[in-house]
């Protein structure tokens, strides 16, 4: 096993279209790394590169003390997982996953040892004569992994392999996954565009948005300090609630609109709040607040989900819309008005010209 | 499929006839013909015939002219075809590897198989031409002095030569569409699994063309049996002499040349059932064609 390491990683396909911007990552033996972001922000490439599947343009990989750049995918002591499984159509299961095994010259009696082994863990050990055609979405999933493990490699990579499966089947195979990996201890890096497989899966995220890093941490440090405000929107469903705010000496109010009340010290003369929807809690009676925010909302729709309800509603006339969660015994009428207030270590604050968060700059702390 | 539902029921039948008239006209009535005047001899100047039963197979399947035709038929299919496949699946993978996805290549190579089989064989037996042709000067280089239409083995080369080169374009084209439908990830996936990229080759890419192969493999029988006629005129200016020729091409001899119409009747009729079986087996393969997901 071995740690992997990206520095100043770069891409441009023939064509000029630059997929990957220079990225370095330092992933630790052992970790799993669930790079996320939307369709097309280079997260594939990125992963194909570690594989081999892709040249690199630009930069250094390294898998273990070994730089990759010029080595061959067979050689680079890696599995992966692609997202339509890529099973050899023609082999039996078994086959499918003693293939890489055969070829790298093992004994005969070692790779029944590990087909059988991985067969088990994987509950596939029924199937093992069957061709893949004759499977489910979820048993060739599960063929796929184990033609990962029995190779027993340095490292996992996985491009969204759970896509394909209908919702319940995904969640349970991502807790499968995740079970896997702390048990065998791979180093992992995962590819997905679905933030609460991330959140759920990874030690730490690499949040990737147009072929750059736009944060690296654990799942809780990224939610709870966007680094920016595509983090803060991407991660957390709801989304974080943004809205563009100007200073008037010590009173901040909506920059279109009204229904603010803030107090803070933000130096900036303008920048963007951003509010999670959990941390917006009702209030009855804003005179004996110590809250430093609170908005005058008019319930637009009621979202309720059960344990749970998303409330739309509409900041002041000009209609910026803010989500809100609370609880789902609670009753809202649309077109009602409803006050909610943010505690001061709940507020988000983001550059208006770069999007990136002012508190963790440290270069300005609201009050 | 959709169901279209016709106001008029005779409505279908009518739309079919002119389709149902060629067929009836053109393929059925003479193979009909075929099949009765093989039962009978015919004399040779139009008076009458007798009914002979199946004096006429007997004769065509115990005569030594026959077993030799019928030797040099398989040697001349079994080597077109093994030729004209490998030549075609070696060129493909090259090309595959260079045009993953450009169609305009694949236009490009497809050319040859847009000539006529008469103009392609003129064009092949042009290469063999005993004056001016390119293949044979170049055998003479090599000290092979060429006597096509004299020497029997010579002009079995040079048929099977030309029969090879019109064949390969169709069969580069199915290859190529075959690789280029095998999925990227699978290759991928073998990439990881595998270093030798020929083993891969063999053991994975190979396998999933073995449907198209399978395939191409009837349709280069057919091709080598039957519609090498016009190539093998060509070659023989009509003028057969000691010649190999395949079966096809002595139905038409015997009949024709020969005025012996019984016993070309009873050939062709041997032939169609072997038509009948590869039509068999072609569908019986198509049936289990893999499929890739
Ligand atoms: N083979 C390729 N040739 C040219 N451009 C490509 C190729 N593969 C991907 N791209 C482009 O690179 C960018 C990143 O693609 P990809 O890594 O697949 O994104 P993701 O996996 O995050 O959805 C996209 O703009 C995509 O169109
Ligand atoms: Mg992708």
């Amino acid at each position: 096993m071995a740690g992997i390491t990206l520095s100043n990683v770069r891409k441009t396909y023939a064509g000029g279209v630059a997929a990957v911007k220079g990225v370095s990552i330092d992933i630790e033996d052992g970790e799993f790394i669930v790079l996320v972001g939307p369709s097309g922000c280079g997260k594939s490439t990125l992963l194909r590169m570690v594989a081999g599947l892709e040249a690199i343009t630009e930069g250094e990989i390294s898998i273990g003390d070994r730089v990759v750049n010029k080595i061959e995918p067979a050689d680079r002591d890696i599995a992966m997982v692609f997202q339509n499984y890529a099973l050899y159509p023609h082999m039996t299961v078994y086959n499918n996953l003693a293939y890489g095994l055969k070829n790298r010259g093992i004994k005969k009696e070692e790779i029944d040892r590990r087909v059988r082994e991985a067969a088990r863990i994987l509950e596939i050990a029924d199937y093992l004569d069957r061709k893949p055609r004759a499977l489910s979405g979820g048993q060739r999933q599960r063929v796929a992994m184990g033609r990962a493990i029995v190779r027993e490699p340095k490292a996992f990579l996985f491009d969204e392999p759970l896509s394909n499966l209908d919702a319940k089947l995904r969640v349970q195979m991502r807790i499968e996954i995740k079970k896997l990996q702390k048990a065998l201890g791979t180093t992992s890096l995962y590819v997905t565009h679905d933030q609460l497989e991330a959140m759920t899966l990874a030690d730490r995220l690499v949040v990737l948005n147009g072929g750059q890093v736009e944060q690296i941490g654990t799942p809780i440090d990224v939610y709870e300090n966007p680094a920016s405000t595509f983090v803060a929107s991407f991660i957390g469903s709801p989304a974080m609630n943004l809205m563009e705010i100007e200073r008037d000496n010590a009173q901040w109010h909506l920059s279109r609109g009204d229904g603010l009340s803030l107090k803070s010290e933000l130096e900036e003369r303008s920048a963007i709040l951003g509010l999670r929807p959990e941390d917006l809690h009702i209030v009855e009676d804003e005179t004996q607040l110590e809250d430093p925010l609170v908005l005058s909302l008019i319930v637009s729709a009621v979202e309720p989900v059960g344990a749970e309800s998303y409330v739309h509603a509409t900041l002041g006339e000009q209609g910026q819309e803010v989500i809100v969660r609370a609880p789902g015994k609670q009753h809202f009428e649309v077109g009602s008005v409803l006050k909610v207030a943010a505690k001061r270590e709940k507020l988000h604050f983001f550059s208006s010209e770069t999007g990136k968060a002012l508190t963790s700059t440290g270069k300005l702390q609201p009050a | 499929m959709k169901r279209v539902q016709f106001a008029d029921p005779l409505m279908p039948y009518m739309l079919l006839l002119p389709q149902l008239l060629i067929v009836g006209i053109f393929f059925i009535w003479p193979a009909a013909e075929a099949v009765r005047s093989s039962f009978y001899l015919e004399d040779p100047f139009g008076f009458g015939s007798t009914f002979v039963g199946f004096d006429n197979f007997t004769d065509a399947l115990t005569s030594s002219d026959y077993a030799s035709t019928a030797r040099f038929t398989l040697v001349f299919t079994a080597l077109t075809t093994f030729f004209s496949l490998s030549i075609a699946l070696l060129l493909a993978v090259k090309a595959d590897s260079v045009i993953r996805g450009a169609s305009t290549y694949r236009t490009l190579l497809m050319w040859v198989y847009a000539i006529a089989p008469p103009v392609a064989g003129l064009i092949g037996v042009m290469l063999f031409d005993q004056h001016i042709g390119p293949l044979k000067e170049f055998a003479g280089l090599l000290g092979w002095d060429m006597q096509i239409g004299v020497n029997y083995f010579d002009t079995a080369f040079c048929m099977i030569v030309i029969a090879v080169w019109k064949q390969v374009p169709i069969n580069f084209i199915f290859f190529l569409s075959g690789l280029q439908s095998v999925p990227k990830s699978i290759q991928e996936a073998a990439a990881i699994d595998c270093r030798s990229g020929a083993r891969r080759f063999w053991t994975v890419t190979f396998p999933l063309l073995a449907p198209t192969g399978f395939f191409l493999l009837i349709i280069n029988i057919t091709y080598a049996l039957f519609e090498t006629f016009g190539i093998i005129d060509l070659v023989l200016k009509g003028e057969p002499g000691n010649n190999p020729i395949t079966l096809v091409y002595k139905v038409f001899l015997d009949g024709f040349r020969g005025n012996d119409l019984g016993g070309s009747s009873a050939q062709s009729v041997i032939l169609m059932l072997l038509v009948f079986v590869l039509t068999i087996v072609q569908f019986r393969l198509i049936e289990r064609r893999v499929h890739y997901n």
